[in-house]
């Protein structure tokens, strides 16, 4: 069980693209999704701007070819586009020979859906097929009957960390010989609930947000969902397929300090990125990118910066948040940034952090503003959350891991 | 993979904290539902905090620091919990809050707690515990997936310990809403009596049922958890048949190696004919046990099972109350959990004499 785990296949869908295609190109030619509100429908629409996937519930349904008759969400839909999309590209052999799960990640779920039936629910309950989409793994359920994933499935929830840790479990899935295949990732759908609980909590950015920059005011906020194949590097060469990436390291840890607030000097993010590194056998100065967090919150951006520091010293590899692409999709942030991630890796290029024009004077840390060429062999990319939920996750190319 | 359960702490309908009772002392009433017996909570928390907390994050404070007390561990290795609907009471708080005020006039605290970490993150938070910490929401498979990821953890020599949780709580809103599906029973009944009562859907219930798992056995272990294995709709009793066949033969055990079998009966005359016809096919001579009528269903009721087992395995007594065949044999030494959730999550876990 100690073949290296390696990632053949890839679907993501975002504000950026409806594809991997799409995302890489509008990364490489600095296309971000941030809009005007045109599909959420809420009282707020004229106030923010989103990374709304610009597609009408008809539309993604159109596009996931989904069973009609059955209800589906929003995070549903966005969750079997992207899935799909992976397994095909992995050339998925779902027969009896391997065994295969799903490992997804959400914090919402199904309430796109719950808050416009809710007050139905109570009363009358006219739409009640929408009362089970609700949970948080009803779309993991979707999906896996959809595309035929018998052997197991299971959905985590760590606010703003879930899918990397979505990636980490079934990564250990794998390991323990438990799975043969799996499909990990994570989906969320913008809500009213998530707009409005972000407003009052005062940390939205009314304008496109400025991660790691000095003028920086909050995040903005967005949907979307990606999902990997993961499987063990013997049979994925066995088998003939193309490797993106190897997942060479991971870890969780908790800041344990406030239910919202980082620690003053980032000790979840600190441990985080340390035994994710220490994970691969690598020392930090091995690391040649980092895709952080970087929400462009006061809080996260500064301790954020200051747990990088704590670690890598004055040796701090390149980095960048692609927070300004996307806006922040929450459970779906981990994975569509590990994709963001391996894309720099096949790229060979640095991503760029839009909107950064002046240093955060506390940590004085500049971010890669260009698509630039690099020479890259490990990247690492953060995802931290509420409850102080932090993970990290390293990805190697082929030429620095292959066995 | 295997681990050792050092350490249990159940807050539920029923009186399971303490040590000195074990079933006893039963509670029975007449309810549309089963409410967890509200524990003394400021012994166990500062009443300051005690105030913004709201039920779910409560009983999880109290279920794990039981438990950890019981083992000897102030600060696991790891913190585990499984919840297959969260934190409903402030979730529900500010979805109406949004919905009633049109999205304006509104107050973070919920939104804030809302989040199915909470609880994990809580208990984390108390101890000021930076490790490993992870939550999962997949309805019935939730604590079933806590646990596989604790297995996992120990067999991989990344921790020496950790603590495992199932949770869930009911609120009237979230009842009236599963009952729209036929999830619950509507009327009141007596929960001694679950299982003649004929209306459709299981009796609602809820708890904070925690564990320590360790590689090592403590000097007060209660027994060893062996295997778990979670299956999705599976087609037909012959399937789930075959699973549980295979699941055996796994773990080197034959049918009548197994001194107890636990069913997870929750009284819906519906769906409870698929736990009768493994009972009545498979475990032909085997005595049964069931429990639903004291935890009450809920997504990760089958940690209170855990929880029953345990202590069988523990004291080598099979309480009258949760017995469905009498039980004569000797103390049970291999006990099987076998537990599904509206037929669409079913689970087997194995607890084998420590």
């Amino acid at each position: 069980m100690s073949s290296p785990i390696v990632v053949t296949g890839i679907g993501i869908i975002s504000s950026i693209g409806n594809n991997l295609k799409e995302t890489t190109h509008a990364l490489l030619h600095i296309q971000s999704g941030i809009k005007p509100v045109s599909i959420l429908n809420t009282r707020h629409a004229a106030d923010f701007v989103l990374g709304e996937v610009k597609k009408t519930q008809e539309e993604l349904n159109q596009l996931a070819i989904a069973d009609h008759t059955k209800p589906w969400t929003r995070t549903a839909l966005l969750g079997l586009i992207a899935a799909r999309e992976a397994m095909q590209d992995a050339r998925l052999d779902l027969s009896d020979v391997y065994k295969t799960g799903i490992v997804s990640a959400s914090t919402v779920g199904g309430m796109d859906r719950s808050e416009l039936f809710y007050k139905d629910f109570i009363g009358e309950a006219q739409h009640k097929e929408f009362i089970d989409t609700h949970h948080a793994g009803d779309h993991t359920e979707k999906i896996a009957e959809t595309l035929g994933i018998n052997d197991y499935l299971t959905t985590i929830s760590t606010a703003c960390s879930s899918s990397l840790n979505s990636i980490m479990f079934g990564t250990r899935l794998l390991k323990n010989g438990v799975l043969d295949q799996v499909l990990v990732g994570g989906s969320d759908a913008l809500s009213k609930f998530t707009l409005n609980g972000f407003n009052t909590l005062m940390i939205l950015d009314k304008e496109h947000c400025r991660p790691f920059d000095e003028s920086r005011r909050g995040l903005n906020l967005g949907e979307g969902a990606a999902y990997l194949v993961l499987e063990r590097e013997e049979e994925a060469i066995k088998q003939g397929k193309q490797i993106y990436a190897y997942l060479s390291g991971y870890a969780n840890a908790n800041d344990a300090f406030h239910q919202t607030a980082s620690s003053e000097e980032g000790d979840g993010p600190y441990l985080a990125m340390k035994l994710a590194i220490e994970k691969v056998g690598l020392n930090p100065e091995d690391i040649d990118y980092i895709n952080v967090h970087g929400t462009g919150t006061d809080n996260n951006d500064l301790t954020e910066g200051i747990a990088m520091k704590r670690l890598f010293g004055d040796k701090l590899p390149p980095f960048s948040s692609t927070k300004a692409f996307t806006g922040h999709t929450l459970g779906a942030a981990g994975v569509i940034e590990s994709v963001f991630s391996i894309i720099a890796l096949q790229e060979q290029k640095l991503l760029p952090n839009i909107n950064f024009k002046n240093v955060i004077p506390e940590i004085n840390l500049i971010p890669v503003t260009q698509v630039k060429d690099a020479k890259l062999r490990h990247v690492l990319t953060n995802s931290f959350g509420f409850g102080g939920n932090d993970s990290s996750v390293v990805f190697s190319s082929h030429e620095a891991t292959a066995s | 993979m295997k681990a050792y359960i050092n350490g249990i702490g159940a807050v539920s309908p029923q009186n399971t904290l303490g040590k000195e009772h074990f079933l006893d002392d039963v509670t029975a009433v007449e309810e549309r539902y089963l409410q967890i017996l509200k524990p003394d909570y400021k012994t166990y928390i500062d009443p300051k905090v005690l105030r913004r907390m709201s039920k779910i994050v409560r009983m999880s404070i109290v279920a794990a620091r039981t438990a950890l007390d019981e083992a000897g561990i102030a600060k696991p290795d790891a913190i585990i919990t499984g919840t297959g609907m969260g934190c409903q009471a402030d979730t529900e708080k500010f979805l109406n809050a949004v919905l009633d005020n049109d999205e304006a006039l509104l107050n973070p605290t919920a939104f804030i707690q809302s989040t199915h970490n909470t609880m994990g993150a809580q208990i984390a938070l108390m101890q000021a515990n930076n490790h490993y910490n992870l939550t999962f929401v997949n309805r019935g498979f939730s604590f079933e997936s806590a646990l596989l990821d604790g297995l996992m953890l120990l067999n991989e020599g990344e921790v020496l310990n950790l603590l495992l949780g199932g949770i869930d709580e009911i609120t009237d809103e979230s009842w009236l809403i599963s009952t729209k599906n036929d999830m619950y029973k509507v009327e009141p009944l007596n929960n001694l009596n679950l299982l003649n009562d004929r209306q459709t859907g299981g009796l609602s219930g809820e708890g904070a049922n925690f564990f320590v798992l360790s590689n090592q056995k403590g000097i007060d272990t209660y027994t060893r958890i062996s295997g778990i294995e979670t299956f999705y709709k599976p087609k037909n009793s012959g399937i789930i048949q075959e699973k549980i066949s295979n699941f055996l033969k796994k773990h080197e055990l034959d049918l009548k190696d197994i001194d107890l079998v636990i069913l997870g009966y929750n009284g819906n005359p519906l769906l409870d004919t698929v736990y009768s016809e493994i009972e009545n096919r498979l475990f032909i001579y085997q005595p049964t046990a069931y429990f639903k009528h004291l935890s009450g269903e809920y997504d990760t009721a089958v940690s209170f099972a855990v929880w029953l087992a345990a202590k069988i395995i523990k004291t080598g007594i099979v309480p009258e109350v949760v017995q469905k065949r009498k039980y004569t044999g000797r103390a049970p030494k291999n006990v099987l959990i076998f537990n599904h959730v509206r037929n669409i999550y079913h689970s087997l876990i194995l607890l084998q004499q420590a």
